[in-house]
């Protein structure tokens, strides 16, 4: 391309760019503007401006507890995921017979089955063994992730060789051993795909923690449903919540985009 | 590993037991109780089809699969040339495409609930705003019928998945080697015709990907539904996700909202099937 086409092709891109940003600015610049400053003008910036909004808001979303909530739910449930779907495929990929087949096929054919078809069954039954918390959620989201990680998984073992597992045999190792010791250190790079795959998808989630966890127990979605309920109309102090509750998100973002963005296109395309 | 070898079912165990107790039992369960008078803890007796007979009468529930059909039709095209567009324009080397692949996607990351309060507040306050300073009729009044929550939707989620679409174009997109566009652009092929014979053909396995991706979570959708209109007003906005949710927990209709969750379940797996079926078949034929 010629140097005039990809000056306007870079004129187009940053319109297009800002164009993307601009919700971003809208929420971020009215959340340090008083109730006066919206209603005067939502386009500006703010003038004066206020940090009241994120002291109220802050203690409103009670944001450290809300925080760790979200941080010890997505940390042990990604773990688990990851040590149980890799065992799963690992034991499925080098056993070539017609029941492992129909075991995967039971895995893929569980990502089909949509989460509303089995919602008010889950919560009966984890609630009847006084299992909706926490540790209920993390079971939970096992079940419901596995199935992609443990597919993601059975890709990339299906490259490794099997000599790898024979020359450790030989050498006396267990199985166990030599799992944790040569096989899972090779996996790492879809050890991190299915890492992020299940952080974004965890960390997010609303409508199942909202129907297991005990109000102590909120995680950031949760408590900003609520905190939104309580202030509707009140946009400054929304606004402010709605940037807190995004911050851990972006910065996460830009220090791991590297690894997201192959993660989430392995995760698609494999 | 061998069948009968106790190390094979020791790796499965945590793996199949979780998928038993969180999908399959509660799965089959629901299958049954959508056949009973089930009120969320005990049922009296088994009714056959009634609640089937039922919901194809909701009128809720119909309308919500219409809102929701056409919202998958619109946002699966939407998102498709919105996101191959996005992808052909980073994938040209000009300054500032890296950071643009970084901002497009950027609205990925953050979850539907928080996304749908993000737009309430543009749609509501923003698009008024605008609307007020350069007198434009159709930016006033936001979110308060069905046509403006319709599009409302279709806004938020092309925002969010348009990157997400992007990415996975790219990763196609990339795997074209140059020397054939070089040898067509030696050949005279224009612009267009390298796109459409070259490029487009190539990255068939891409949409694939993509329509699968954009079909099943365009009827899947609910969070954003629940932030952005709550269905409202008047259940016009209601998707049917939400409409199976609010049967049960609103109305505590438990069997009910079960049929209509097996119903829902059947399609969303018949249209990932055949869809999945249909562009093998046509990946296989270009």
């Amino acid at each position: 391309m010629d140097k005039k086409g990809k000056v306007t092709l870079g004129i187009f891109g940053a319109l297009l760019g800002i164009l993307w940003l601009f919700p971003f600015y809208l929420i971020v610049s009215n959340s340090f503007k008083t109730p006066k400053g919206i209603f005067a003008s939502v386009l500006s910036l703010p003038h004066p401006s206020t940090s009241d909004n994120y002291v109220n808001s802050f203690k409103a979303l009670n944001f450290i507890g809300s925080l760790t909530n979200s941080l010890i739910i997505t940390v042990f449930s990604v773990l688990l995921i990851i040590l149980a779907s890799s065992m799963a495929a690992y034991a499925l990929q080098r056993n070539h017979s017609k029941l492992s087949g129909g075991i995967l096929m039971l895995f893929i054919s569980a990502m089909l089955i949509p989460f509303q078809s089995v919602m008010i069954p889950l919560t009966a039954n984890f609630g009847a063994v006084h299992f909706l918390n926490m540790w209920g959620l993390v079971i939970m989201y096992i079940g419901f992730d596995c199935s992609l990680s443990v597919f993601l998984y059975q890709g990339t073992l299906s490259g490794i060789p099997i000599a790898m597992d024979e020359s450790a045999e030989i050498e006396g190792a267990s199985r166990w051993q030599i799992f944790t010791k040569v096989i899972f250190p090779m996996l790492s790079p879809i050890t991190v795909t299915v890492a992020i795959l299940n952080i974004i998808a965890i960390w997010n989630d609303y409508l199942l923690p909202s129907l297991v966890l005990p109000q102590a127990q909120y995680t950031i979605p949760l408590q900003m449903f609520n905190f939104f309920g309580e202030y509707t109309k009140q946009w400054h102090l929304a606004l402010a919540g709605i940037t807190l509750s995004i911050i851990p998100v972006i910065i996460f973002y830009l220090f791991a985009q590297k690894w997201i963005i192959k993660g989430v296109t392995d995760g698609a395309v494999k | 590993m061998k069948n009968k070898s106790l190390s094979f079912w020791l790796f499965l165990t945590p793996t199949l037991v979780a998928l038993a107790l969180v999908v399959f039992i509660p799965v089959l369960e629901g299958l049954f109780y959508s056949f009973t008078d089930w009120d969320g803890l005990r049922f009296t007796k088994v009714v056959g089809f009634q609640n089937y007979i039922t919901l194809f009468q909701d009128k809720a529930f119909i309308n919500a699969f219409w809102f929701t059909v056409g919202f998958v039709i619109v946002t699966v095209i939407l998102l498709n040339v919105i996101g191959l567009g996005l992808a052909l324009l980073v994938t040209q080397k000009f300054k500032g495409s890296n950071f643009l692949r970084t901002v497009f996607f950027m609205p990925n990351m953050i979850g539907g609930l928080i996304l749908g309060f993000i737009w309430q507040f543009i749609f509501t306050q923003g698009f008024q705003a605008l609307g007020d300073a350069l007198h434009v009729s159709w930016l006033q009044n936001w979110l308060t019928n069905e046509t403006t929550g319709f599009w409302g939707l279709v806004i938020v989620t092309v925002w969010q998945m348009s990157g997400y679409i992007m990415i996975i174009y790219i990763a196609y997109l990339q795997n074209i080697p140059n020397e054939i566009i070089e040898a067509a652009k030696i050949d005279g092929a224009s612009a267009w015709q390298r796109f459409t014979k070259i490029t487009f053909p190539m990255i068939a396995p891409a949409f694939t990907v993509c329509m699968f991706l954009t079909l099943s979570n365009g009827f899947k959708i609910y969070d954003q539904n629940l932030s952005l209109t709550n269905g409202g007003p008047y259940n016009s906005t209601q998707m049917l996700a939400m409409d199976i949710v609010n049967t049960a927990y609103n109305s505590g209709n438990f069997a009910l909202s079960e049929a209509k969750a097996i119903i829902f379940f059947i399609i969303v797996a018949a249209i990932s099937l055949v869809q999945v079926a249909y562009n093998k078949k046509r990946e296989e034929d270009l």
